[in-house]
């Protein structure tokens, strides 16, 4: 009964998109006000719509529903609660409702959150990510139902895979669907300029919080997936350049760019055409993501099972969506007006740099994912491309962008002078310059690659709180954009420094270990104390129980546990790691080896600076809120200025 | 007047400049048409680098005892080598069929018996080689007694290494070789009737008659 | 539980305790390797190589038996005295191009090697040209002519 409520809301909720996705938008070419006014009531009804499907769906996972075919695949009785909920999200059909969901709820907050928009406006962009619902929607339906029932029902389900059975997955892929979703509202909004012919800088004061809440939860996102595959893999890895990885990074950078471009736009008037470009862009990688990722066109270790015809559907809407944004993109660009002047050296310019340095490296990564794939389809063989390849390419376009994060804030707009930017910037830089020359011999041996990196993350790191501390001196409220700003170049430093030094530092060891053996790794010591058999809810394990030593004083307790799932052949490693706040120490438990006395193989870890890449992350994360939060974006803003004017005129 | 004049000179647009707007477009086609193209594709099937190129040289115990093989002793004549397992599942789907082709007599067909003894056979200690090789021919008889024997003989390959001389990565694999050595064709996976009507069939005649 | 496997386990928790109060001397543990000079030169080669049965995993870090046994190999070859080169021709020769993660850099991938760098010559002659083009469509408004100037106070004044 629920499951086909579950279906029938969809349907319902395909065909109030048809209403929200034709009607305003014809409204607006015929300037009939009541069908665009037909925007808002349709973008909330199409939310209550999917979400309730949504809610059908989780209420079959949550009641062991195994009559639908979906829950038979991803869930078992075994199973804890939240991961039976989570496991909505675990396979193909259900994170596609997830994404639907998303969809729905961000239109529902442009309609909320748009009474300062004109009607005309709202009526285009609502009718925009009405179309969007559309081709998502029937994709499910027609390919991808997750209430399709199985008769007679399963007795048991088959169990989610145990990679997924983590606090990681509860919220990893939400978090990185509402930054994929979230960048079809500036999408959206850089279309219904072109439609109306009016590209100014309103456009991109309106966008800019959107596109900022994006990049956000992207940022997290992405980042949430690292600290997952780091560890519940087992080998203490954190990124690797993997087709669906590639596809998620892909959309941040040019997001990135897009922020960074809707700037100038906002304040100078500038690079218009270039900024719907990238707004187009951003989300045209997020679609490319979702059908990398589905059509079983790449490998992948996070791919889902694929299926040829899914993988059609999704190229033809892609087609359609990104073609039809291009074409209209050629059209309307012409006639857009050039803005403001500009000098050679000058904010401007920094910002433009910052657009082609990502726009590149955004590039590069797509042709190293998608070369397989042509060479394959010429007929020239088969190759792969691998973390060397994009560990090559992508850091040397990495260090010019992070040199001119800095002088990329401290100049002044339309022009700037060379020498000026010298004398104000050169204390950070000698510092700079010193601390990352340095500060390698205190924790090894010296490289140029280490020097290199910590000299650029000292450089940005030093750079922003220079000029924050510069911006302190001086009177008047500081605006919740400069804090935004600065947060995030700040986590860009901090991330900088994390990759750099785990890179340059990290030591494995790969020992067997039997029990009171040990392993030492100055001035760590880790010793294997116990090995017992324990029992979970739907697994049975080895644990081991190591006792981490600092300099012969103990530490801690790790234990780290091989796990065999009733469900699945796969035996699973969960590692035990000690975080600290320069360094992780982990321990990854392996097989039960052959020999006289029992030993186990065991691989230990010092990883330095790994919490810095959270860290990093983090305060990006802060920092886009910090952005999202600014006054200006609020309409009370207006109010308030002029209370304080009145207030200020009757006193003065 | 200076200010009309600006806002003219601002609007002017070249008919040069209209095309490269529609560059992002054809890139975007370009890339559409090579990503339907990749539909078509299986990007974990691997092509072999040893088409064309001689059959390794190899020398293995056989399942039936007596002289190791080597296939020297086939110079002069097209066979085919096929790579099985008794644990490999596939392997029983593809048997009847080549039952059924050994049954016309075309070519002899050769068995390469991949990694018959599995990790969890030595769980209780590892086995001596000639202990190992004892248990892999009984395994195997036993096996092809019930599914049926295609084959003219079958080498024990236990350690993989031949296969990885072959670029085995998977089980089942059939390769077809001519009368000079050379590998002409590999197939990756399960040998359909189809297949042999019209790919391997075909390509075994027109070897003949070089 | 047998007589012989209590006596084991009873054994072991003897020297579990004996360990805690440190009585026994704390054995350094093995390293798995048995060579760890030529552990370290198969790890940094197979960093770089693929695991073919594997969905997209290198060769050093997957489980897989394949995996096992190709590494197997490489440590043989290793131990011949074969350069990393060497080593890597001799597993393109049985599987392809498709088993190197770094692409050899030959005319096929000339477009992927060399294709980042010339986007980025490419976008900087572009940004260039586009950046003098401009300021010759708009011009650098430095001081305010008269009629701007009497234009901007009838603005203030409003």
């Amino acid at each position: 009964m629920i499951p086909e409520l579950g279906h029938f809301a969809l349907i319902l909720a395909l065909l109030v998109a048809v209403v929200q996705g034709v009607f305003p938008l014809w409204g607006t070419l015929s300037r009939n006000a009541a069908w665009q006014s037909l925007a808002r009531p349709s973008a909330l009804m199409q939310a209550a719509l999917v979400a309730l499907a949504f809610a059908c769906l989780s209420s079959s996972f949550l009641s062991n529903d195994f009559s639908v075919v979906y829950v038979a695949q991803h869930s078992n009785t075994l199973l804890p609660k939240p991961y039976q909920l989570a496991a909505v999200w675990g396979g193909h059909e259900g994170s596609l409702l997830l994404w639907v969901l998303m969809l729905a709820l961000w239109s529902a907050a442009v309609a909320v959150f748009s009474a300062s928009l004109p009607l005309a406006m709202v009526a285009r962009v609502l009718g925009v990510l009405g179309l969007v619902s559309i081709g998502f929607l029937s994709f499910i339906l027609t390919t991808s139902n997750p209430f399709e029932r199985l008769l007679p029902p399963a007795q048991e389900g088959r169990d989610l895979n145990p990679l997924l059975q983590d606090p990681g997955l509860v919220i990893h892929p939400p978090m990185l669907y509402m930054g994929y979703v979230g960048l079809s509202v500036t999408f959206a909004f850089a279309i219904a300029a072109l439609l109306s012919g009016r590209l100014d800088a309103a456009w991109a004061r309106w966008s800019r919080p959107w596109t900022v809440i994006a990049w956000t939860f992207l940022t997290f996102g992405i980042g949430l997936g690292s600290w997952w595959a780091y560890y519940e893999l087992g080998w203490g890895g954190w990124w690797f350049w993997d087709p669906v990885e590639n596809a998620s990074l892909m959309p941040w950078l040019v997001a990135t760019a897009l922020i960074h471009s809707l700037m100038v736009t906002e304040k100078r008037g500038s690079f218009k055409a270039w900024t719907v470009l990238l707004a187009i862009g951003a989300f045209s990688l997020s679609l490319l993501g979702t059908f990398l990722v589905r059509s079983g066109v790449l490998t992948s270790v996070h791919a889902f099972a694929s299926d040829p015809s899914r993988g059609v559907f999704i190229l033809l809407f892609l087609a359609v969506v990104v073609g039809s944004s291009l074409t209209l993109f050629a059209w309307r660009a012409p006639q857009v007006t050039l803005g403001g002047s500009m000098g050679l050296l000058s904010r401007e310019t920094f910002l433009l740099m910052n657009s082609v340095l990502l726009v590149v490296a955004t590039g590069a990564v797509l042709l190293g994912t998608i070369y397989p794939l042509v060479i394959d389809a010429l007929n020239l063989g088969k190759l792969s491309v691998g973390p060397p390849y994009f560990n090559l390419v992508f850091a040397p376009l990495m260090v010019p962008l992070l040199f001119i994060m800095i002088p990329g804030t401290v100049a002044r707009w339309r022009e700037a002078k060379l020498s000026e930017l010298v004398v104000e910037l050169r204390w950070v830089g000698c510092l700079a310059l010193l601390v990352g020359s340095i500060a390698p011999l205190a924790f090894g041996t010296w490289s140029v690659g280490t020097a290199l990196g910590w000299t650029l993350g000292a450089w940005v790191g030093l750079g922003t709180l220079w000029q924050v501390v510069q911006r302190l001196r001086k009177p008047g409220r500081i605006p919740a954009s400069f804090w935004g700003m600065h947060l995030a170049h700040l986590g860009m430093a901090v991330l900088v420094v994390g990759v750099t030094g785990v890179k340059s530092f990290e030591v494995e060891r790969d020992v067997r270990m039997g029990l009171g053996d040990e392993v030492t790794i100055a001035p760590y010591t880790f010793r294997l104390v116990d090995m017992k058999n324990v029992q979970g809810p739907n697994y049975r394990a080895v644990r081991a129980e190591v006792h981490v030593l600092r300099n012969g004083q103990p530490l801690e307790v790790l234990s780290p546990e091989k796990r065999n799932y009733f469900s699945t052949a796969m035996p699973m490693t969960e590692a035990a790691i000690d975080s600290g706040f320069m360094r992780d120490l982990y321990v990854s438990l392996g097989d039960r080896l052959e020999g006289e006395r029992p030993e186990w193989s065991m691989r230990v870890y010092y990883k330095p600076f790994v919490p810095w890449l959270w860290g990093g992350v983090l305060l990006m994360v802060f920092g886009g809120v910090a952005a999202a939060l600014d006054r200006r974006y609020r309409k009370t803003q207006v109010a308030d200025e002029l209370a304080e004017a009145s207030a200020a005129a009757r006193a003065g | 007047m200076n200010w009309l004049k600006l806002q003219r000179r601002r609007e002017r647009v070249d008919v040069s400049d209209m095309k490269k707007f529609l560059i992002p477009l054809a890139l975007f086609l370009g890339l559409v048409a090579f990503l339907a193209v990749g539909l078509k594709r299986d990007p974990r099937e691997i092509p072999s680098p040893l088409i064309n190129k001689p059959a390794p040289a190899f020398s293995l115990p056989t399942l039936e005892g007596g002289e190791p093989f080597s296939p020297q002793s086939l110079q002069g004549k097209v066979w085919m080598l096929n790579v099985w397992a008794t644990w490999c599942v596939a392997c029983r789907e593809e048997h009847p069929v080549l039952v059924a082709f050994a049954r016309q007599n075309a070519v002899p067909i050769v068995g390469l018996s991949y990694k018959e003894i599995q990790p969890q056979d030595e769980a209780n200690g590892k086995l001596a080689p000639e202990a190992k090789l004892q248990m892999a021919r009984d395994r195997s008889k036993v096996w092809l007694a019930r599914h049926g024997n295609p084959y003219a003989l079958s080498v024990m390959d236990l350690d993989g290494r031949v296969g990885i001389d072959y670029g085995v990565y998977g089980v089942p694999e059939t390769y077809v070789i001519d009368r000079q050595g050379v590998i002409r064709y590999k197939r990756v996976g399960v040998v359909t009737p189809a297949l042999l009507s019209e790919k391997i069939l075909p390509l075994i005649r027109e070897l003949e008659r070089s | 539980m047998s007589s012989h496997l209590r006596r084991v386990s009873l054994g072991l928790l003897g020297l579990v305790l004996l360990a805690h109060i440190g009585l026994v001397p704390a054995r350094e543990a093995a390293l798995r390797a048995e060579d760890p000079v030529v552990e370290a030169r198969l790890v940094a080669i197979a960093d770089e190589l693929r695991c073919l049965v594997c969905q997209n995993e290198s060769l050093a870090s997957s489980h897989a038996e394949l995996a096992e046994d190709l590494r197997r190999e490489v440590r043989g070859l290793i131990r011949e005295g074969k350069s990393d080169a060497e080593v890597k021709r001799f597993l393109v020769d049985r599987y392809g191009d498709f088993v190197l993660y770094r692409p050899e850099v030959k005319p096929l991938t000339w477009a992927l090697w060399f294709g980042p760098f010339a986007l980025l010559v490419l976008a900087l002659v572009v940004l260039g040209r586009y950046l003098r083009q401009r300021r010759t469509q708009v011009p650098r408004v430095t001081t305010l002519s008269e009629a701007d100037r009497a234009r901007a106070e009838q603005l203030l004044k409003d």
